[in-house]
């Protein structure tokens, strides 16, 4: 085509996608707000699900964030080419999912005019106080990070603050597994191997993400990837979901040993109804087996089946958060092991949830936000991985 | 264009005319009044100062003694309608509608008393 | 001379040993009359209750409508609605025995939602009493999650006619305060024992347990007692008998 049309034919899509996203943000904006005027009554969450649906979207992204930043790490720590061209795409997505989480679970407060205080008062003993620091301090050294792979003449210093980044999105997402790890009264969480699992689940997704901006950016640039480069980061992708399958698994195994744990258990695998649909077949089969299919199977692997596997991983994130957030609330706390117990208050009855309209909005609007700053970001600046040639 | 910009001048005077213009400066219901924690002229500049750093030493080592916002209220909550909120004339309201300085007090505490004041010569709502 | 410093030594000695004497009395005094308003709370102090889950009926409540009627608690039971304290029943798995009781903030020592708290708005007072403080609550409702009792209620909805010495809003967590606008007072019992002894069963006995002549720390000597799911190490401050 025309130099010239296609130039004109860009940026008018250019501001469909980004009149597309600020749809997107003021529907989730506007969500909050009726939330804040009236109230979480006018949400699906209650006293017994108190983490609902936004919490769904903000810990995908947030999760994410940092594991996007793993392309960048194989990069800038372990010095591989193709990782290190695809360095500040990585970067940017990172800042731009975990602004969409923030942006999601500061809305989503009871009082969320209270932020100030929420960062001016610091219980040191809690996570949240100690993810005040980090979340702030992965959006700065991340943005040093891109400056330092960005600038030219700062190029030197891509290493030392690649492994600073690397260092911090590790403690950043063992952070975000030790929100349910500390929980010692619930039986869904309260176990060490969640920071360890929320590290493997940032790697699958973060690179699911990477991968389909990334093929979203070769499309409209109308150019193909190499294929070598492809292999590579499909099958990176194959062994991160691979290693989930492997963490989920050493999760239940062990829950599934303990006595006191076998009727959570039998309530999320078997008979909690929308757990166990979304846990076999959203997380397992949707989100791991078939995207395995499409990555390792003879015959596939092409950038298509890889698109897709990606598309289907994140489907299977959002499922298996589901199962773990929400489920892991409805199913009532053991407050007297070895007696069933009735109450006005819930006590020994699964917590009943349904997502609500404000919640999905707000949750949508977080995508928005780092949708808006990504499209806007790859606009502006220079963030196609350009591959040298072999 | 300079059309315009005289058009402009006009409007910009016109509206700075109007901030000469008489505005209504709260005469507040101060209610039972009597005998304050502070002197008034203490109370206008530092309440809010007060009020901030006293809640905290309050709720967190349950000193309730001298300051309280209950007490507060109980003292100048209107006579006519039972209320510290409620009228541009009332103890609270007024004065911080005038300032324009929203207050979230009491979204949780009580803008009324304990106890009907005696002298409540209206229902409260 | 040596006869004049003893003589002073023995006065000196003798009008020391006199205050000693007198002094746990003064302070027993002190603590039976409660502190004064403008003294703050103090650790000398733990406030805490025996439950006696023999003397509590099936389908009783009359403590929970009195907590209800003391902090202006609407008392309805959706699962958006905020319950301070609620009734249990239980029945033994094994042995079919069945039992009442009245579940609300432990009061732990430990409290897992002190520990999880961003902005340190739930906190354990001095005497013992966790509260939330509101000022601070910015409603993650992260103790919620932490509370192994489901102790906590969030505020779904803007509220009204609060009552004066009881605030409370929308956006925020509240729990069980052990009736603190009255202990502050002076009045040294909760909402909810007051019911219970009025209603004549006893069940509830709040005290000070530091203090080892009040009625609960005498009687929980005595009489076998448990804490809720004690092998979490919180020891909290609501002990049960017949669990």
């Amino acid at each position: 085509m025309d130099a010239l049309l296609k130039n004109r034919r860009d940026n008018r899509n250019f501001y469909l996608l980004v009149a597309l996203g600020l749809l997107v943000v003021a529907a989730g904006l506007a969500a909050a707000h009726y939330m804040e005027e009236y109230g979480h009554i006018v949400t699906g969450m209650n006293n017994q699900i108190v983490w609902g649906m936004p919490h769904v979207f903000a810990i995908f992204m947030i999760v994410s964030a940092s594991g996007v930043l793993n392309v960048a790490s194989i990069g800038s720590v372990f010095g591989q080419t193709p990782y290190k061209a695809r360095a500040p795409l990585a970067g940017l997505l990172s800042i731009a999912l975990l602004a969409g989480g923030l942006t999601v679970l500061m809305l989503d407060l009871g009082r969320p005019e209270r932020v100030i205080v929420a960062a001016t008062h610091f219980n040191l003993k809690s996570v949240f106080a100690w993810n005040v620091f980090l979340y702030s301090g992965l959006f700065a050294f991340v943005g040093i990070y891109l400056w330092t792979l960005m600038e030219r003449r700062m190029n030197p210093w891509s290493k030392p603050a690649g492994l600073v980044v690397f260092a911090w999105r590790i403690i950043l997402t063992t952070g975000t597994g030790m929100i349910f790890a500390f929980l010692v009264a619930r039986q869904a969480y309260g176990t060490a191997l969640l920071p360890p699992m929320f590290i493997v689940m940032s790697f699958a997704w973060g690179l699911a993400v990477f991968l389909i901006v990334q093929a979203a950016m070769y499309g409209w640039n109308e150019i193909e990837l190499h294929p070598a480069i492809l292999k590579r980061l499909k099958n990176l992708l194959g062994l991160f979901v691979i290693s989930v399958i492997y963490l989920v698994t050493a999760y239940h195994m062990t829950n599934l040993y303990f006595a006191r744990q076998s009727a959570f258990e039998h309530f999320i695998l078997v008979a909690g109804g929308i757990y166990p649909m979304l846990f076999w077949g959203g997380y397992l089969f949707v989100g791991s087996l078939l995207p395995l299919f499409l990555i390792y199977f003879p015959g596939m692997g092409g950038s298509r089946h890889v698109l897709a596997a990606s598309i289907l991983v994140i489907l299977g994130s959002f499922s298996l958060l589901y199962v773990f957030i929400v489920g892991g609330q409805a199913f009532p706390l053991s407050i007297f092991p070895g007696y069933e117990v009735t109450s006005s208050f819930g006590d020994g009855q699964i917590g009943q949830y349904a997502p609500s309209l404000p919640e999905i909005l707000l949750g949508m609007g977080g995508l928005g936000v780092a949708f808006l700053i990504t499209t806007i970001g790859v606009r502006a600046l220079n963030f196609l991985p350009r591959d040298v040639a072999d | 264009m300079k059309r315009i910009q005289a058009i402009f001048l006009a409007l910009v005077l016109l509206a700075s005319g109007a901030a000469f213009a008489d505005v209504t400066v709260p005469h507040l219901d101060i209610g039972k009044g009597g005998h304050c924690v502070n002197d008034p002229k203490f109370m206008k500049l530092n309440h809010g100062d007060l009020l901030k750093h006293q809640r905290t030493i309050t709720v967190h080592q349950g000193v309730r003694g001298r300051y309280s916002l209950e007490k507060c209220v109980n003292c100048h909550a209107s006579r006519v309608n039972n209320s510290v909120l409620g009228t541009d004339r009332n103890f609270c309201q007024g004065c911080h509608v005038y300032a324009a300085v929203k207050i979230d007090c009491f979204e949780c505490h009580s803008s009324r008393p304990e106890t009907v004041s005696e002298t409540l010569t209206e229902v409260a709502k | 001379m040596s006869e004049e410093l003893d003589r002073r030594q023995f006065l000196k000695g003798s009008a020391m040993l006199a205050g000693l004497a007198i002094a746990p009395g003064m302070l027993l005094y002190d603590l039976a009359h409660g502190r004064s308003l403008n003294e703050p709370a103090s650790s000398a102090v733990r406030w805490g209750m025996l439950i006696d889950t023999n003397q509590c009926e099936s389908g009783c409540d009359d403590c929970v409508k009195a907590c209800n009627k003391e902090n202006g608690l609407p008392g309805g039971t959706r699962p958006t609605d905020e319950q301070w304290m609620r009734k249990v029943e239980l029945k033994d798995m094994r042995t079919g025995k069945a039992t009442s009781l009245p579940m609300m903030c432990q009061h732990c020592e430990e409290p897992p939602c002190v520990d999880v708290c961003p902005t340190g708005a739930s906190f354990k007072r001095a005497d013992g009493i966790v509260l939330v403080d509101r000022h601070l609550c910015i409603g993650c409702r992260y103790c919620m999650m932490a509370c192994p009792y489901k102790a906590r209620s969030f505020v779904h909805e803007p509220l009204h006619d609060q009552k004066p010495d009881v605030p409370r809003g929308k956006g925020t967590v509240e729990s069980c305060t052990l009736c603190v606008q009255r202990i502050d007072r002076g009045e040294n019992t909760t909402a909810c024992a007051e019911a219970c002894s009025k209603a004549g069963h006893k069940a509830i006995l709040f005290g000070n347990l530091n203090d080892p002549n009040s009625e609960i720390s005498k009687r929980i000597k005595t009489v076998a007692s448990t804490q809720i799911r004690a092998d979490l190490g919180l020891n909290p401050g609501l002990h049960y008998e017949g669990l």
